[in-house]
């Protein structure tokens, strides 16, 4: 996700398919680094969309001179690629061995019985994507959680739990 | 718009004796992810807002990490021609105050300061200097030279610190085999973990003469604990840019790629911008300074993978495919990223090259032990006092990075250290006498790899710890060897019951089993070192191991109220 996105919500999965194929074209065509591949087009559709939309396998497909089968196979390889449209917020609550050590375990409970989910996925409301990070790249701040890929260092369970349910606008 | 390096080097001069000495002051805001992480947001902002409402003339600028991580956010403040005096854990409240009576007070808010660097012999009373802090002191900053001080987005400041000038001097009075020699030289090993020789890598590189040959550097970074890649790119990205010209240059190479996981946004951004620059300078592209050498350079993306660290996963990354390992032999240096000629090299590694080549091999050969030559930029992180990134001399003990750099621990008494990854292994408090260098810690059992140590108090259940490791390493094997993806997922299970309180005499021995099937039949280190986390834990702690391999026992750690929040997953 790129600076631009920061601090604002998903939105943009509405539209028509062919709305969607054009800003699936837009975004395939708009990427200005010299090399263009499957990985790097569907890269540059989730920045835009924030999930792969369907028509956008094949779109990536034609663009890269490949075939539905290997984007697919590429798309479903990488763990931050989805699917669906994500919530409002993307909660990343870390579970990396520094913040595991530094009680994870409890922040991931306490934000799970805040927002009423035991796995990853979204809230009823669609305001919350809970994900389970491996690393946010800020252990000298563990535990960390992140929205919308901003990250928060030295939560606890308490802060955690009030951070979401900001996030659920209670 | 190309210049020739004594115009960049001037203007670049200019430029500083403005920001230090001139007629504002100049606020520095720690803006790297980890002051991000701890709020430098409002801190800056706060620092705008007072400067605005003050009617404080002031240069306010966003500038990396210095590594103390626990002292963040930090704001610091240079009158002209005065002392930088570093104010620490500061309060987005407090900011207004502190430059009412600093800035336009002319006097520093001793209470609140944690130290200061004088100017020339120019220093406030009651404020330790930096260079005395004992986390400070020992460090001897060579990657990180920069990392905190600069505005990591103005090539310009970069320059003024000594930036480009290695490059200038390599193609203006060096071949391309000198530039090699002066690596071969140093004994530079590589830092991303295998510890290889450099200089001999960039030997198997430089003879080709195939028209298209590529440098490629490894920021993928996924090692839970380190963050001394991502570190350096957001704190001084023109560091890693001018190694990466100078490995070009040596090699006979003419295309480099920074290989970044999406969306770590600090880092990319800085590279992206650093990269931008040279091309603007005249510094990459076609005809560097004017000379015959040209390289282009360009930032390359992964997805969420672990296994794309390695490197050729790495190459098909680039490519754009799975980030699965290939069978080696052929090795990059002959049939690399889309068939041609390749080297790879971590972040770290390739930081040093131009101070390598600004002073010469031999002098970096006289920092660090017999060894390992030069520093180590090792990230601290767990129960300890003082988390964060620091670059030290190599042969320093465990315990006197433990101790005097990271303060001791925080709980009674360390119990277990988790070093080089998730893939590394543990180490006991018996092996903490241990010098930090390659061939040391790999002694000991454990491995300096990138650099995390992470640290465990105490209250550490070391079955508990492993799991979180080995369910790491099961959730990111690429699946493309079965041993590694279902040997680690039969190892998550085995470790699941024994966290439970359910394990069966003979889990250890079936573990050991399905570790060494997993050394022989992958084809990476994921596969080959997955039983690492479990054999090191063995030596320093089998007891709390052993007398889980039966039934009847009480759950632990993290499993201790019956929940366990985890993920596993197999790639398709």
């Amino acid at each position: 996700m790129t600076t631009a996105h920061h601090g604002t919500s998903h939105t943009g999965h509405g539209g028509g398919h062919g709305a969607n194929r054009d800003r699936i074209k837009v975004a395939l065509t708009g990427q200005k680094q010299p090399t263009k591949t499957v990985l790097s087009s569907l890269l540059a559709i989730q920045d835009e969309f924030h999930y792969i939309p369907n028509e956008a396998i094949e779109e990536t497909a034609q663009f890269c001179n490949s075939t539905a089968n290997e984007v697919w196979s590429v798309a479903s390889f990488y763990t931050n690629f989805r699917f669906t449209p994500p919530g409002e917020y993307t909660l990343d609550v870390c579970w990396g061995p520094s913040c595991h050590l530094m009680g994870a375990q409890k922040i991931l409970k306490a934000v799970q019985d805040k927002i009423g989910l035991d796995k990853e996925g979204e809230t009823p409301d669609k305001k919350i994507t809970l994900r389970y990070n491996t690393c946010l790249g800020s252990c000298g701040l563990a535990p960390c959680i992140a929205v919308n890929h901003h990250v928060t260092g030295r939560v606890t369970a308490e802060s955690a739990a009030q951070l979401a349910s900001k996030l659920l606008g209670q | 718009m190309p210049a020739t390096f004594e115009q960049i080097a001037e203007q670049a001069k200019a430029r500083w004796q403005a920001l230090t000495a001139g007629k504002r002051p100049w606020i520095r805001v720690g803006y790297a992810i980890s002051g991000q992480a701890a709020g430098a947001d409002g801190v800056f902002d706060a620092a705008i807002a007072a400067c605005n409402q003050q009617g404080i003339e002031a240069e306010v600028t966003k500038v990396g990490s210095l590594g103390l991580n626990y002292l963040e956010p930090i704001l610091d403040v240079t009158l002209p021609n005065g002392p930088r005096v570093f104010y620490a854990n500061v309060n987005p409240d407090e900011v207004a105050g502190i430059l009412t009576q600093h800035v336009r007070g002319g006097k520093p808010v001793t209470a609140r300061a944690f130290a200061q660097q004088p100017a020339g012999a120019t220093a406030f009373d009651g404020i330790p200097k930096l260079a005395d802090l004992p986390e400070w002191k020992m460090q001897v900053r060579l990657a990180m030279r920069n990392c905190g001080n600069i505005d990591p987005h103005d090539i310009y400041q970069y320059v003024a610190s000594g930036g480009y000038s290695a490059l200038n001097k390599a193609l203006t009075s060096m071949t391309s085999d000198q530039v090699l020699n002066e690596v071969k030289g140093s004994a530079l090993r590589g830092r991303g973990g295998a510890a290889f020789p450099t200089g001999v890598k960039w030997s198997f590189l430089a003879p080709s003469k195939a028209p298209l040959k590529y440098v490629l550097v490894n920021c993928e970074e996924g090692d839970p604990g380190a963050f001394n890649d991502k570190g350096i790119l957001e704190s001084d990205p023109h560091t890693l840019i001018e190694g990466l010209l100078l490995a070009g240059y040596a090699t006979n190479s003419n295309y480099g790629y920074v290989f970044i996981r999406h969306g770590h946004d600090l880092p990319v951004n800085a590279t992206r911008r650093a990269i931008q620059q040279c091309y603007e300078l005249g510094l990459a592209g076609k005809n560097i300074l004017g000379t015959n050498f040209s390289f282009d350079i360009e930032v390359a993306f992964t997805g969420d993978s672990y296994v794309a660290g390695e490197e050729t996963a790495l190459m098909e990354a680039i490519e754009g495919k799975r980030s699965a390992p290939r069978f080696k032999p052929p090795f990059p240096a002959a049939f690399g990223l889309w068939g041609r000629p390749s080297n790879i090299n971590n972040v770290k590694t390739i930081a040093y090259v131009p101070q390598i080549v600004q002073n010469g091999g031999a002098w970096f050969k006289s920092i660090g032990t017999q060894s390992s030559s030069g520093t180590a930029i090792v990230c601290l992180t767990g129960h300890i006092k003082r988390p964060g990134m620091y670059e030290i001399p190599m042969g320093l003990t465990i315990r006197q990075v433990l101790e005097d750099i990271g303060g001791g621990v925080v709980g009674q008494k360390i119990k277990l250290l988790q070093t080089g990854g998730p893939l590394g292994g543990v180490l006991g408090p018996e092996a903490f006498d241990t010098p930090i260098d390659f061939d040391a810690m790999s002694k000991a059992g454990a491995i300096l790899g990138s650099g995390g140590i992470i640290v465990g108090n105490e209250t550490v259940e070391v079955v508990d710890l492993i799991r979180n490791l080995v369910a790491f390493c099961q959730f990111e094997s690429c699946g493309k060897c079965f041993p590694c993806r279902l040997g680690n997922t039969h190892m998550v299970e085995v470790l699941d019951r024994m966290c439970r309180g359910t394990g069966r005499t003979g889990d250890l021995d079936l573990m050991a089993r399905i570790g060494s099937a997993m050394k022989v039949g992958s084809l990476c280190g994921h596969g080959q070192l997955g039983y690492n986390p479990i054999s090191s834990a063995l030596k320093f702690f089998g007891e709390e191991f052993k007398s889980r391999g039966q039934t009847g026992q009480k759950p632990l750690g993290s499993f201790h109220d019956g929940s366990m929040i985890l993920p596993t997953r197999t790639r398709p």
